[in-house]
C-alpha cells in the first residue's frame, strides 16, 4: 500500500488548479490493450518467411582476429546469409554522431579486434532461430589474445593496453584539450585551509542491467518502393533510424520505422544496435529478418548502467556550511564510447549536488575498459553521483554533529544561487521537500529548519561571497601517458589562472515559437510566469514564508479562477518576489548558520558581463566525406 | 541474533531534458471531419504513459474533451521527428511540442467557429465539453463537430497545427565547466526505515516515506505508478542488482531472471508519497517528468539507514549482506547509531 499525498498547499500561488483535463487520473489510452494482450509489440508483428538472425561473438576480453572460418556454417541446413562486417557499407559509427558529440569509435560488425567479451563479428541469418545457432556455434575463429585492462584506475596508468584505437589513451577527449571534463568555481585550495574539518570518501556504483521484461529487438522486411519497414523495441525512433541510415550508407527515405509500444525500455533501448542489423538481414536476403536477444545477451552484451567511481573531499565549518567540495570521477564506459562521455557533461553540470557551495572543483574521466560497453539507464549521469553526495552529506552531519536533515536544509540550494556551472538556480524546492518529509516521518526539525524556504534567503549574504575562479591547465590530451592521475583535482597543475566569479557565458533558453499562433495564451498556461531570478540576484526586501505545520498555509491566497464566461483573462501571474507585499519581518532564527550574516567587505556576485563569444563557432552540419548524405557528421576534433 | 532498527535520509534534485539541449521533439495535431482530434507524434510509450499524458496535454491546449483526442505514435512515415523517450525529456519536449501544436489548431478552430457564430473569434472561448462560446455569452455556442465539419466542408479549412520544442544546442567550457545544463529541475526528499539482521546481514525495508516535487502532476496516477516503481528500483540497486558481482572482474555474472537478484513483490516497503508540485516556468503546464529522479535518493537513504542501524558504512552498491558481515566483522559487531 502506498498512500499518496498532493501538498495542493505548497507553491499554491505559482499554479492554477483548475484545468480541465491536466492534474486528472485519466486513464492510460492504451491500457486497456495491455491488460487483455491484445497490445501490438514490435514481436507481435507476424511476416510470412520470417528468416532469424544470430551473431558469433567474442570469447575473449580483447582479441585480434587473425581468420574466420565460415566454411562449415555455410553448409549448414537453413542458413541464408552469412553478414560480415564488409557487408556494412558505413560500417563505423557513435551513437551521439548524430548531435555532433564525439568521434566514430564502434564497429556494428568488429573486423580486426576486438575489445570486450560479447562483442559482434558476424551476423548469421537462417530460416529457423535454432539452425542461426547451430551455424554460429560451427564459425571457427583464429583469435590471437592480447593483454585487456578492466579496472578504471587501471587503465589510466601509463602502460595500460590501448582498448579503444579511436582513443589511444583509454580516456575520451573532452574539448580538444583535456582527458577529463573539468568544473572550476571558486577557490577550493584557498577554502579548505579555511575550513574546520575535512571530510573525505570515495563511492562505487557496479553495473546494473536496465532488465526490461521485452528484451531489445528489431523486425525488418523488404516494402514497396525499395524501401524496409521496421519494427522495433527502441526508445528513440528517430534516432534508430538515423543510426540504421549511416550505417548502411541508406537514404533515411528508404526506411519506415515502427515502434511507439516498448515493454520497458529504463535507457537500455537506444542502442540502435538490432534496426541497422535486421534491416541489412533483409536487404541481403530480400526476406523479412528479425533479429533480438535473448534473455542472456541482453544481461550480458546488452550495455548495461555503467559502473562509477567517486572521490569526494569537502572543507566544511563548525556550524554545519560547507565551504568547498572537490570530485573526482571516473566512468567505466567499457570498450567504446556509446553515451558515456555526454553524461559526464550532464554530470559535471549536476555538481556539487542541490547545495550552495562557493568553491566546487571537478575532474571526470571518462575511461575505456575491455568490458561491455556501457549506456544510458534511468538517471543517468546522476544516479551514482546522487549517492556519493548523498552519503558524503550524512558523513559531513555526523562530523558537525547536526542533525543530517537540517545539515540539507542549512546548505541546500535557494532561488537566486549561484550554481557551480554559474546558472542562477530558479524554481527551487528542495528545502520543502526536506521539510514535509521529515514531517511525514515524525523527524523534528529546528525552528531554524522549518523557517527556512527555497524563495526567500537566496544570492545573498555568505551564500553569495564566491570568490574567484582558479583554473589550471593540467590534464592535457596524450600527457596521462607520462603521469599518474591526481589524487585531487588540481592535482599535478603548476600554472594557476584566474577567472572573475558569475555568469560569462549566455543562458540558454528554448528556442521561440516559429509562428505566433503556435504561442499558448497566457492565461491558459496554468501556472505564473517564473518568479525567478533570471539575471543578477536583487537582494532586497524578502517576504519569509511561514514555518512547515500542518497544514502548510502560504501567504499568498490561492489561485481564483474568474467566473465562467468573464471577458478577462482568468489567470494573473503572481507579482516577482521583489514586488511582493513584505509584511513585517519574522524574528530572525536562533542558529547563526542559518541567519544571513553578510561578512564584512563582503561584494556582491560580479555583474554578468558582455554575452560569451566563443572562439570557435559551434560545428553544425558539415559535410564530411564517406557519411551518409542527410546527416550531419563532422568530427570535433 | 539481534534486529536492528536504522533510519536513513536523503535529498536530490534532477536536470529535466537533454543535457545542453540540441534535442528537438515535433507533433502534427489535425481535427477529423467530425471535430476528433488526431495527434501524430514519433515518442515511445515505455509503459511510462507517454501516450497518455500527451493526450491530456493536446486536449487541454486545445480546450476538447480528453475523449476527443487520440494520440497516434510512433510511425516514422506519419509522426514528426522526436528525440526519443530517454533523458526525462519526454514530456518536458514533446508536452511543448503537443502544446504549440494543439494550439495553432485551436486558433483555427476558433476562426472557424466565429465565422459560423458571425462574431470576432477573440471574444470565443471552449467549455471543455465540445462547446464553442461566446464568453459572457454562453448561450450563444457551437459545437467542435459542427465547427468541424463548417471548417471542412463549407469553408475550406483545415483545423490542424503543427508544434516544434528546441533548447538551442550550447557547449561546456573546457576549463570551467560552464554551462546551461538544463531549464528545469525536479526535487526529492526520502526517509527509509529498515531492520539488519547482524546474524545474515539481510536487510528488509520496512517504509519508506518520501516528498517530491514534480512541478505538477499531469496525471496524478501516471505519477504515482512512476514513484512507486522508482522506489522499487532504488532498493533494488540500493541491495540487490549488479551484472558484475565481482566488479571490476568478469566472473559469476548473471544470465537470467534467477540468477540476477531483484526484490519481489513481498519485498516491496510501504510507501508514504507526499507530492508538491511548483511549476517550472518552461514546463508543459509546469510539469517536470519524474520518471528517472524518483529513483535515485533511495539508494543513499538505504545506505544511510544502515549506517543508522549498525555503524557500517557501505561506499560500494550494492549493499550485499556478504558486505554488511564483513563490515559488522571489521567493527566488531554492529554499533547502532541512535534514532534520527
Amino acid at each position: 500500500m502506498s498512500p499518496i499525498e498532493f501538498r495542493k498547499d505548497l507553491f499554491a500561488d505559482e499554479r492554477d488548479d483548475n484545468l480541465n483535463e491536466i492534474g486528472k487520473p485519466t486513464i492510460r489510452q492504451d491500457i486497456i490493450g495491455h491488460v487483455t494482450g491484445r497490445t501490438r509489440f514490435y514481436d507481435d508483428h507476424l511476416f510470412d518467411g520470417l528468416l532469424h538472425m544470430r551473431c558469433v561473438r567474442s570469447p575473449h576480453h580483447h582479441a585480434r582476429i587473425r581468420s574466420v572460418d565460415t566454411s562449415a556454417a555455410e553448409r549448414m541446413p537453413g542458413v541464408r546469409r552469412i553478414i560480415r562486417p564488409q557487408d556494412v557499407s558505413h560500417n563505423i559509427n557513435t551513437l551521439l554522431s548524430l548531435i555532433n558529440f564525439g568521434r566514430d569509435d564502434e564497429q556494428l560488425l568488429s573486423s580486426d579486434k576486438v575489445s570486450y567479451m560479447g562483442e559482434p563479428i558476424l551476423a548469421i541469418v537462417a530460416t529457423t532461430e535454432r539452425q542461426a545457432r547451430d551455424a554460429v556455434a560451427a564459425v571457427r575463429v583464429d583469435w590471437q589474445e592480447l593483454p585487456h585492462v578492466l579496472d578504471v584506475e587501471e587503465a589510466l596508468k601509463p602502460n595500460a593496453p590501448v582498448v579503444n584505437e579511436e582513443y589511444p589513451n583509454n580516456t575520451f577527449d573532452y574539448h580538444d584539450l583535456y582527458d577529463h571534463q573539468k568544473l572550476r568555481f571558486g577557490d577550493v585550495e584557498t577554502a579548505f585551509q579555511q575550513a574546520d574539518h575535512i571530510v573525505e570518501g570515495e563511492y562505487q556504483m557496479s553495473p546494473i542491467e536496465q532488465a526490461p521484461i521485452e528484451t531489445c529487438g528489431a523486425i525488418a522486411a523488404p516494402e514497396q518502393n525499395d524501401r524496409f519497414v521496421c519494427h522495433t523495441s527502441t526508445q528513440a525512433l528517430f534516432f534508430s533510424l538515423g543510426t540504421t541510415a549511416k550505417l548502411l550508407d541508406m537514404p533515411s527515405s528508404r526506411l519506415h520505422f515502427i515502434g511507439g509500444t516498448v515493454g520497458g525500455g529504463f535507457g537500455g533501448k537506444v542502442d540502435s544496435h538490432h534496426e541497422p542489423l535486421a534491416v541489412l538481414g533483409a536487404a541481403l536476403t530480400g526476406a523479412p529478418v528479425k533479429y533480438t536477444w535473448d534473455r542472456t545477451e541482453e544481461m550480458r552484451v546488452g550495455a548495461p548502467r555503467g559502473a562509477e567511481r567517486w572521490r569526494l573531499r569537502d572543507g566544511v565549518m563548525n556550524d554545519g556550511r560547507i565551504i568547498a567540495r572537490e570530485f573526482t570521477g571516473f566512468f567505466d564506459s567499457g570498450a567504446f564510447t556509446r553515451l558515456s562521455s555526454y553524461a559526464i557533461i550532464k554530470g559535471t553540470g549536476h555538481l556539487p549536488g542541490p547545495y550552495t557551495i562557493p568553491n566546487v572543483a571537478s575532474n571526470v574521466y571518462c575511461v575505456y575498459t575491455n568490458r561491455t560497453p556501457s549506456t544510458a539507464m534511468r538517471g543517468f549521469g546522476i544516479t551514482a553521483v546522487d549517492f556519493a553526495i548523498e552519503c558524503h552529506m550524512d558523513k559531513v552531519a555526523e562530523t558537525v554533529g547536526m542533525n543530517p536533515i537540517e545539515l540539507r536544509i542549512l546548505n541546500a540550494y535557494r532561488d537566486g544561487d549561484m550554481k557551480a556551472h554559474r546558472r542562477v538556480a530558479k524554481n527551487t524546492a528542495l528545502i520543502e521537500c526536506c521539510q514535509v518529509v521529515a514531517q511525514k516521518a515524525g523527524i523534528p526539525l529546528s525552528p531554524a529548519a522549518t523557517g527556512a524556504n527555497s524563495l526567500t534567503g537566496g544570492g545573498i549574504g555568505w551564500r553569495a561571497e564566491v570568490p574567484e575562479t582558479v583554473t589550471d591547465e593540467a590534464g592535457r590530451i596524450g600527457e596521462r601517458r607520462q603521469r599518474e592521475i591526481p589524487a585531487q583535482p588540481f592535482g599535478g597543475a603548476t600554472v594557476r589562472g584566474r577567472v572573475p566569479a558569475g555568469t560569462k557565458g549566455e543562458n540558454v533558453v528554448a528556442a521561440e515559437v516559429q509562428n505566433p499562433d503556435m504561442q499558448i495564451d497566457p492565461t491558459r498556461v496554468g501556472h505564473s510566469v517564473s518568479q525567478a531570478l533570471t539575471g543578477h540576484p536583487t537582494p532586497g526586501p524578502t517576504t519569509a514564508a511561514p514555518a512547515i505545520s500542518t497544514p502548510i498555509v502560504r501567504q499568498p491566497a490561492p489561485y481564483q479562477p474568474n467566473p465562467a464566461g468573464a471577458p478577462q483573462p482568468t489567470y494573473s501571474p503572481a507579482p516577482p518576489p521583489s514586488a511582493r507585499p513584505a509584511p513585517e519581518q519574522p524574528q530572525q532564527p536562533a542558529p547563526s548558520a542559518f541567519a544571513e550574516p553578510i561578512a564584512p567587505g563582503s561584494t556582491p556576485q560580479s555583474t554578468p558581463e558582455a554575452p560569451d563569444t566563443p572562439d570557435k563557432p559551434f560545428q553544425r552540419g558539415v559535410k564530411r566525406p564517406g557519411v551518409s548524405r542527410f546527416i550531419s557528421g563532422t568530427r570535433r576534433r | 541474533m539481534t534486529i536492528h532498527k536504522g533510519r536513513g535520509f536523503a535529498c536530490i534534485n534532477y536536470p529535466i531534458g537533454m543535457n545542453l539541449g540540441g534535442d528537438p521533439s515535433q507533433a502534427l495535431v489535425h481535427a477529423t471531419p467530425d471535430g476528433k482530434f488526431m495527434v501524430a507524434l514519433s515518442a515511445i510509450d515505455l509503459g511510462q504513459g507517454m501516450k497518455s499524458v500527451t493526450r491530456q496535454i493536446a486536449a487541454e491546449a486545445l480546450g476538447v474533451p480528453i475523449a476527443d483526442v487520440y494520440v497516434d505514435t510512433a510511425d516514422s512515415d506519419t509522426g514528426p521527428h522526436d528525440m526519443g523517450s530517454f533523458a526525462s525529456r519526454g514530456t518536458h519536449r514533446m508536452g511543448n511540442a503537443v502544446i504549440r501544436a494543439a494550439t495553432e489548431a485551436r486558433k483555427a478552430m476558433l476562426e472557424a467557429a466565429a465565422e459560423e457564430l458571425e462574431v470576432n473569434a477573440a471574444d470565443l472561448e471552449t467549455d471543455g465539453r465540445g462547446n464553442i462560446q461566446i464568453k459572457g455569452a454562453p448561450s450563444r455556442s457551437i459545437t467542435v463537430e459542427d465547427t468541424a465539419i463548417a471548417a471542412q466542408f463549407k469553408q475550406g479549412k483545415t483545423l490542424s497545427g503543427r508544434g516544434i520544442f528546441l533548447i538551442p544546442p550550447s557547449d561546456a567550457d573546457p576549463n570551467t565547466g560552464e554551462m546551461s545544463p538544463v531549464t528545469c529541475f525536479a526535487h526529492a526528499a526520502l526517509v527509509v526505515d529498515l531492520q539488519v539482521d547482524d546474524e545474515t546481514g539481510d536487510v528488509v525495508v520496512t517504509e519508506i516515506n518520501s516528498a517530491y516535487e514534480v512541478g505538477r502532476a499531469l496525471n496524478e496516477k501516471l505519477v504515482e505508478q512512476q514513484l512507486i516503481g522508482g522506489a522499487w528500483m532504488g532498493v533494488s540497486h540500493a541491495l540487490y542488482e549488479t551484472t558484475e558481482p565481482y566488479y571490476p572482474e568478469r566472473r559469476n555474472m548473471a544470465g537470467d531472471f534467477v540468477e540476477y537478484l531483484q526484490p519481489g513483490p513481498g519485498d516491496v516497503a510501504p510507501h508514504n508519497i507526499a507530492v508538491l508540485e511548483r511549476p517550472a516556468e518552461d514546463a508543459p503546464y509546469g510539469g517536470k517528468g519524474p520518471g528517472e529522479m524518483c529513483a535515485n535518493p533511495v539508494l543513499p537513504a538505504v545506505a544511510n539507514a544502515i549506517y543508522n542501524a549498525i555503524g557500517v558504512r557501505c561506499d560500494t552498491l550494492p549493499i550485499t549482506p556478504e558486505k554488511i558481515l564483513r563490515g559488522l566483522q571489521a567493527n566488531g559487531g554492529a554499533r547502532p547509531k541512535g534514532a534520527l
